[in-house]
């Protein structure tokens, strides 16, 4: 498997490092103990396109956002997390 | 006063020679980290005190024993100068790593055993952060070999490492048909 980071191109996926759904990427207001509790138990998990975030740690360190197929292995963007959380 | 002696972070260990190439340690010298505040410019002053400004990713820019690298996303080392008070956030990291220089003919086949980056497609003077076996590395392309950097406390590791690969390489070159 291999992630086209934006800033270092195509790298081995042994470089990354990976947190777990771009949900991470939305957090919930302070006070909202149901959006917060979903934030961090309630996950979809679905067969298809799914977006995680993976750290490119012995990289560039940039943290991106990697939209994949789970059922097909096909990666289909790779952004940097910085642009979807302006 | 107890006089310290310095040690070089790869002393005693290098350098080895195994067949084509070659393994030694760089001297030690200035490493400063510049990581360049939001939105700042600092390539302009950084050139007019130490003659470079900043290279662009996976770059690198060199005169008179100065160098400076890219060296992370919004990240350089000055390598070889001080920097001057500048709008980034700037640290000593002198004595915090490791710089070996691999040479010879053979250096793209040892790398192959050790780094996932293809580096024979990489140009003189390229930079890439990725990984030596399983430590985090500057890879910098030079003429007739590589310069690489790990932390320091894997100096040893690096040696063992790039050894191995330069040893098993050179045996697999002689072997007969
Ligand atoms: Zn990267």
């Amino acid at each position: 498997m291999r992630i086209n980071c934006p800033i270092c191109g195509d790298r081995d996926r042994r470089e990354f490092y990976y947190l777990g759904a771009a949900d991470y990427l939305n957090r919930p207001a302070e006070g909202d103990l149901d959006g917060i509790h979903k934030y961090l138990h309630i996950r979809e998990n679905p067969a298809g396109v799914t977006k995680d975030l993976w750290h490119h740690e012995s990289g560039c360190s940039s943290w991106l956002v990697v939209e994949r197929n789970a059922t097909t292995h096909e990666i289909h963007s790779v952004t940097l997390a910085s642009e979807v959380a302006k | 006063m107890i006089d310290l002696v310095a040690k070089s972070p790869a002393a005693g260990l290098l350098p080895v020679t195994v067949g084509a190439s070659t393994l030694s340690e760089q001297p030690v010298t200035q490493i400063y980290s510049i990581a360049p505040f939001k939105g700042a410019h600092v390539s302009t002053a950084l050139k007019k005190a130490v003659g470079l400004g900043l290279p662009n990713v996976g770059g690198s820019k060199s005169e008179d024993g100065v160098e400076i690298l890219w060296a992370a996303r919004g990240q350089y080392f000055l390598i070889g100068a001080k920097p001057p008070p500048l709008p980034a956030a700037i640290t000593d990291q002198s004595d915090a790593w490791c710089t070996v220089a691999l040479t010879g003919e053979n250096t793209d086949h040892v790398m192959a055993r050790l780094c996932p980056l293809d580096i024979a497609s990489m140009e003189h003077g390229d930079v890439a952060r990725s990984l030596v076996g399983h430590m985090s590395a500057i890879i910098v392309k030079r003429k007739g070999g590589v310069t690489l950097m790990v932390f320091r406390a894997f100096a040893k590791t690096l040696v063992h490492d790039l050894q191995t690969a330069m040893r098993s390489v050179t045996a697999q070159a002689t072997l007969p048909d």
